[in-house]
């Protein structure tokens, strides 16, 4: 039995909703992890012990565990609470949660290696300490880690596959049914794979562009 | 009656790292529009006495007052800052390595302060940083970033931003110690024109040819004291403390050397 790549073209806009979807949650979760990195930054900075504790405690809970398991705890847990989240929200707040953390180990380091004079001329004009946080210092702190960024929200992108488990229908879900329907793995994981590296492609030009805009105010 | 006061006065300022004392029981003033030059030694605590008068490098010990108004105010901490943002406002500072905001173009860098804490509209603000940069000769350069400037540039631009908050004092760390040779002109050029405004200015400086030819006063300073002060004529002509005499004999040789 020879590769037969003739019926996945009938699967074909199962397969583009499939990418929709990557990109949807990808961007969504992007989103979340970089402003959310910001935040836990700042609280991991500057917050008082009785805040930071908390969140050292979760920020320890979501590098030190599976994100698989953070995403089936947010999906089937969280419902005992009452809280019963759509597969697609569950899917961005685990997604975006758990790298949020990494990028807030990335904004941390790069706030703390701010000159020290950049913190020193806003206060001199008059800012005050958030002021000068929010306009001078968080600015300058984001701008210098957007490669690592970047490659972690590459990484994001790739383990968008994870939210397959708990029901969106994403390019890996929507490659799994169409293997479920025509007993051809290897051909819609070989398509499915091509489609997760075209969209990374995208998304490694779009991050470029944001480099390149950012190379002048260094 | 009216109580005649200084502008600026220093109190017994004193500021101490663990044991070592930086400053040891400063008094001085500035008259309103005078421009005063600290000189002395590395490590003789010009910096941390300039630092001290808005407050950056708190003192240990001693009081600052500003036209009337206590700079160094003891107040609970949220007051406190309300108060000292406020008095920042009034104290323009221009440092040895510019500290220019790199994330902000040049207009930016000198509206941003106005337009956050003044709340001036958008055109007032572009009317302002046109204004305030073609007071240092950097208005074609209004859309640059700071990365695109030559350091004599950038310290203009440091400059008009400064001075964009309206300021009643303008303090000066080493505004020239970290430029080219060929750049320090055009800087100095810029701190004659504010004095000529009558600026009220204090300038640390290690340029004793500039201090001579701009200041009313020189202060010298040793050790964390002032070991005299007086018109530069007086200062570098006739110094009356030994001190002073060896501090400028080291500087002036050197100068000359440079020559
Ligand atoms: N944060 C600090 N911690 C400990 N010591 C300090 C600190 N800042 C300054 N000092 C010390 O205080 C003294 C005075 O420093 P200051 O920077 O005021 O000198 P300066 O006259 O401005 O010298 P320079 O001409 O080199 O700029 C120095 O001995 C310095 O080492
Ligand atoms: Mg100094």
């Amino acid at each position: 039995m020879g590769l037969d790549f003739s019926v996945v073209p009938g699967f074909a806009d199962a397969l583009l909703l499939g990418v929709l979807w990557t990109i949807a949650i990808t961007v969504a979760a992007a989103v979340l992890s970089f402003f959310g990195g910001i935040l836990l930054a700042v609280i991991a900075l500057y917050a008082p012990l009785l805040v930071r504790l908390p969140f050292r405690f979760f920020a320890w809970l979501f590098m030190g565990t599976p994100l698989l398991l953070q995403l089936f705890l947010i999906y089937f847990g969280l419902v005992e609470l009452g809280i019963d989240l759509p597969a697609f929200v569950a899917g961005v707040i685990g997604l975006g949660l758990h790298f949020a953390v990494y990028n807030s180990e990335l904004i941390q380091t790069a706030i703390v290696a701010v000159d020290r004079g950049q913190m020193e001329a806003a206060r001199t004009l008059g800012l005050s300490r958030g002021q000068a946080l929010v306009r001078v210092v968080i600015p300058q702190a984001v701008r210098d880690v957007i490669p690592p960024i970047g490659n972690n929200m590459i990484a994001l992108l790739k383990d968008s596959a994870l939210v397959s488990v708990i029901g969106v229908s994403e390019l890996t879900l929507s490659a799994q049914l169409a293997i479920g329907r025509t007993y051809r793995p290897f051909e819609f994981y070989a398509v499915a794979a091509v489609l997760y590296y075209f969209i990374n492609l995208g998304m490694e030009a779009v991050l470029r562009r944001i480099e390149r805009r950012t190379q002048l105010s260094r | 009656m009216t109580e005649t006061r200084p502008f600026v006065e220093i109190r017994h300022a004193k500021k101490s790292y663990g044991s070592l004392e930086v400053l040891k029981d400063i008094s001085l003033t500035v008259d309103r529009g005078e421009i005063v030059a600290i000189i002395g030694p590395s490590g003789s605590g010009k910096s941390t006495l300039l630092r001290a008068i808005n407050d950056l490098d708190p003192l240990t010990g001693g009081e600052v007052i500003l036209d009337g108004t206590q700079v160094n105010k003891a107040l609970p901490h949220r007051q406190y800052e309300k108060h000292i943002n406020q008095m920042r406002q009034q104290i323009g500072m221009v440092f040895q390595h510019f500290n220019l905001f790199p994330h902000l173009t040049v207009r930016d860098n000198v509206v941003m302060a106005p337009k956050l804490l003044k709340g001036i509209s958008e055109d007032a603000a572009q009317k302002l940083a046109e204004e305030q940069l073609a007071h240092v000769g950097m208005l074609e350069r209004i859309d640059y970033y700071p990365s695109q400037l030559s350091g004599g540039q950038k310290q203009r631009v440091a400059i008009a931003r400064a001075l964009a908050m309206k300021p009643k004092l303008m303090l000066f760390d080493e505004a020239t110690s970290a430029l080219d040779p060929e750049l320090v002109e055009e800087v100095n050029q810029v701190m004659k024109t504010l004095a000529q405004e009558h600026m009220t200015m204090i300038i640390v400086t290690h340029e004793m040819e500039f201090a001579a030819d701009v200041c009313d006063r020189v202060i010298f300073m040793d050790g964390g004291v002032v070991v005299e002060e007086g018109p530069p004529s007086i200062v570098f002509q006739n110094p009356t403390q030994p001190r002073t005499r060896d501090f400028l004999r080291k500087h002036l040789s050197q100068y000359e050397k440079e020559k």
